[in-house]
């Protein structure tokens, strides 16, 4: 990396540059599962239905016929145009899948995402503070449960539960029915969230967020625990340092200590951790999706798993790549303008 | 293994306290896992007696300890079923990640230069991909070629893994490379297999068992994904604890808890105690985060004392 005199700009200069080969693994690491692994995506997806000489067809039509080595050049090339492909049996663009999905996947994660910091910062602050107490054993019991609970399965606990305190609460999918008719119209941004209020659709918005408390608190849930655990360890370190140690030599009282010095300290590791998290997240949103038959991208992955489309799968999992890869870029170039000591 | 022992005894706080429970239950379903075929009451796929079928969805209690589920199937015999699968995967998938992750790390840490920097970037970029995902694929393409068994299973969940043995061992791996004992050893002459061999892979595989607790928690976790997304164990090849949640969750909404209540209480008793087991050793045996406990001291007798000093 840069030397220890290294700039912002020079240390986001390279962290973008960086992005190019961390691509390219991915995207080869991609393709040599899915392209070089004995069998052909044509007789896998419709093999069954169709004669020896129409599946050498549509195997020319995919370019499946063509060396390996052409495929993944070409399969590159498309990428770097943000081409992920079409899919198999309906001929539909990857990206225009991802279009009228991801919005879906995007308020999820990020709603997960409020949740989590809303439960685990202060769980995790407390149980940091009160080291080996009752309630810190509690709270870190909480933190291995969530984790160890199978995430499906928190999500129809939920929805039990809904049904029967409030058996009207919507449980399933993003929108009611007669919500997602009229929401044809709302195509302005593909993320319902914002097109109802831009619409200035107030009930359809209502009804939106509604749909979304249940997945985004299953999902919440999982992320929760993980922040608990990082917010804990970085305020027991955090109370462990000379200038804590120097301000209740002042006499500060220790709520002030660990309010004022350990928990602000505690919270810029807590940063980068956090964004380190968005595979777990995806992955969560996966199974959070198909649980409560979110109409996200992670749903159409299971579908197109089900449907045994290879090039739907790889064109989705490439996007997914290509989503921790920016990410993780993102979050690299927050953490250097917030902490100094980032870059080096 | 006394000393391991002493350690562990000496700890702080619920340390030790979370090591012992997490090994008592894991002990638990390992002897499920072992004896299975005397515990259960029926085969993971048996639902009938001699030509009777078993009740549809029986509650739990009525003559079936955990009910019977939609398939006429004992639930608590396919727990305790279950338990030898995910027992089965998890082993294999931790060992297999470790018998590829570890060498590497090793090999890796150990030359240095560009080989270890290829290494670490590509691993880097595997392990930021995320988890399930990879599974998913792994599976996606084993399932059809190999089909969907405890072996293929183990295997999707393999990748997950190395790169988590791959960066503890090559970390440690680059820290002791330049420990006086190796270069002693290359003063003495030895060539480099036989400093990997004898000298490092002993002191740089002690950081391996908190990871492999780890990782088979998370393992299993993530074959509970894969059963739940259909991509797992297929049903006719075992009993499958993920397989059998997906399956009941419709049940569930309708009031029969049972078929998928059984099976998931077993996932998080087994992966909270797995969990357990990891984190109490990183704690007891790691002396970055170890505390020690004070051991209650008692002064010699006054009059003892004095003895002596007369």
């Amino acid at each position: 990396m840069a030397s220890s005199s290294g700039s912002l700009p020079r240390y986001i200069a390279l962290r973008v540059l960086l992005i190019v080969p961390l691509v390219w693994v991915l995207l080869t690491v991609v393709f040599l599962l899915l392209r070089v692994a004995p069998g052909d995506p044509v007789s896998a997806t419709v093999g069954d239905r169709l004669s020896e000489d129409a599946l050498d067809e549509r195997r020319a039509a995919a370019g499946l016929d063509r060396p390996l080595v052409v495929q993944y050049l070409d399969y590159l090339g498309n990428v770097a145009r943000f081409d992920f492909g079409n899919t198999f049996r309906t001929d539909t663009p990857i990206l225009s899948i991802v279009r009228d999905q991801g919005g879906a996947t995007l308020t999820l994660t990020v709603g997960a995402f409020l949740i989590a910091l809303l439960i685990g910062i202060p769980l995790g602050r407390l149980a940091g503070r009160f080291r080996d107490t009752p309630g810190d054993v509690a709270i870190r019991v909480y933190g291995v449960v969530s984790y160890a609970a199978p995430l499906f399965w928190v999500g129809i606990l939920l929805v039990v539960l809904v049904n029967a305190v409030a058996p009207s609460f919507p449980t399933n999918d993003i929108a009611s029915p007669f919500t997602k008719l009229d929401s044809e119209a709302y195509t302005k941004t593909h993320i319902l969230v914002v097109d109802t209020l831009l619409a200035g659709d107030t009930g359809a918005f209502l009804d939106v967020l509604q749909h979304h408390l249940l997945p985004c608190l299953t999902l919440g849930f999982l992320l929760s625990g993980v922040i608990v655990r990082l917010v804990r360890i970085n305020v027991i370190q955090a109370l462990q340092g000379d200038y804590v140690e120097a301000a209740r030599a002042r006499g500060i009282g220790e709520g002030r200590v660990v309010r004022k010095h350990a928990f602000r300290n505690a919270l810029v590791p807590v940063i980068t951790v956090v964004g380190l998290q968005v595979a777990l997240t995806l992955s969560g949103a996966v199974l959070t999706e198909k649980t409560f038959n979110w109409p996200g991208v992670g749903s159409a992955l299971v579908r197109y798993i089900g449907e045994r489309d290879y090039i739907a799968v790889q064109g989705l999992v490439t996007f997914f790549a290509v989503v921790v890869v920016f990410t993780s870029l993102i979050v690299d170039v927050i953490n250097a303008l917030v902490d100094p000591r980032v870059r080096y | 293994m006394r000393g391991l022992w002493r350690t562990i005894w000496d700890t702080k706080g619920v340390a030790r306290w979370v090591l012992v429970g997490g090994v008592l239950v894991t002990l638990v379903f390992v002897a499920f896992a072992l004896l299975a075929p005397w515990i259960a009451p029926y085969g993971f796929a048996q639902n009938n007696i001699d030509g009777t079928k078993l009740p549809k969805l029986a509650e739990p209690g009525s003559g079936y300890l955990f009910g019977t589920n939609d398939q006429f199937y004992d639930v608590f015999s396919r727990v305790v079923w279950g338990s030898r699968t995910a027992l089965q995967v998890i082993a294999l998938s931790v060992v297999f990640a470790g018998i590829i992750g570890v060498p590497l790390g090793l090999v890796s840490g150990f030359l240095g230069g560009w080989v270890d920097r290829l290494l670490v970037f590509v691993m880097d970029a595997v392990y930021s991909f995320p988890a399930l995902l990879l599974a998913i694929v792994f599976s996606f393409l084993l399932n059809d070629k190999v089909g969907g068994g405890v072996i293929p299973a183990a295997l999707s969940l393999t990748a997950i893994y190395i790169p988590q043995y791959f960066r503890v061992v090559r970390n440690t791996t680059v820290a002791a490379r330049e420990a006086t004992y190796v270069e002693a050893a290359r003063a003495i002459g030895a060539g480099p297999f036989t400093i990997m061999r004898k000298y490092l892979f002993n002191n740089v595989v002690q950081s391996v068992p908190v990871v492999a607790t780890l990782n088979a928690a998370d393992a299993l976790g993530t074959l509970a994904a894969l059963g739940f997304l259909g991509l797992g164990i297929q049903p006719t090849e075992a009993a499958e604890w993920g397989y059998d949640i997906s399956r009941g969750l419709d049940d569930a909404q309708s009031g029969v808890w049972w078929p998928a209540f059984f099976p998931a209480m077993a996932i998080i008793l087994l992966i909270t105690s797995l969990t357990f087991v990891g984190e109490g050793l990183n704690e007891t045996v790691n002396p970055a985060l170890r505390r020690r406990r004070h051991r209650p001291f008692r002064f010699p007798q006054r009059d003892a004392a004095q003895e002596v000093s007369s």
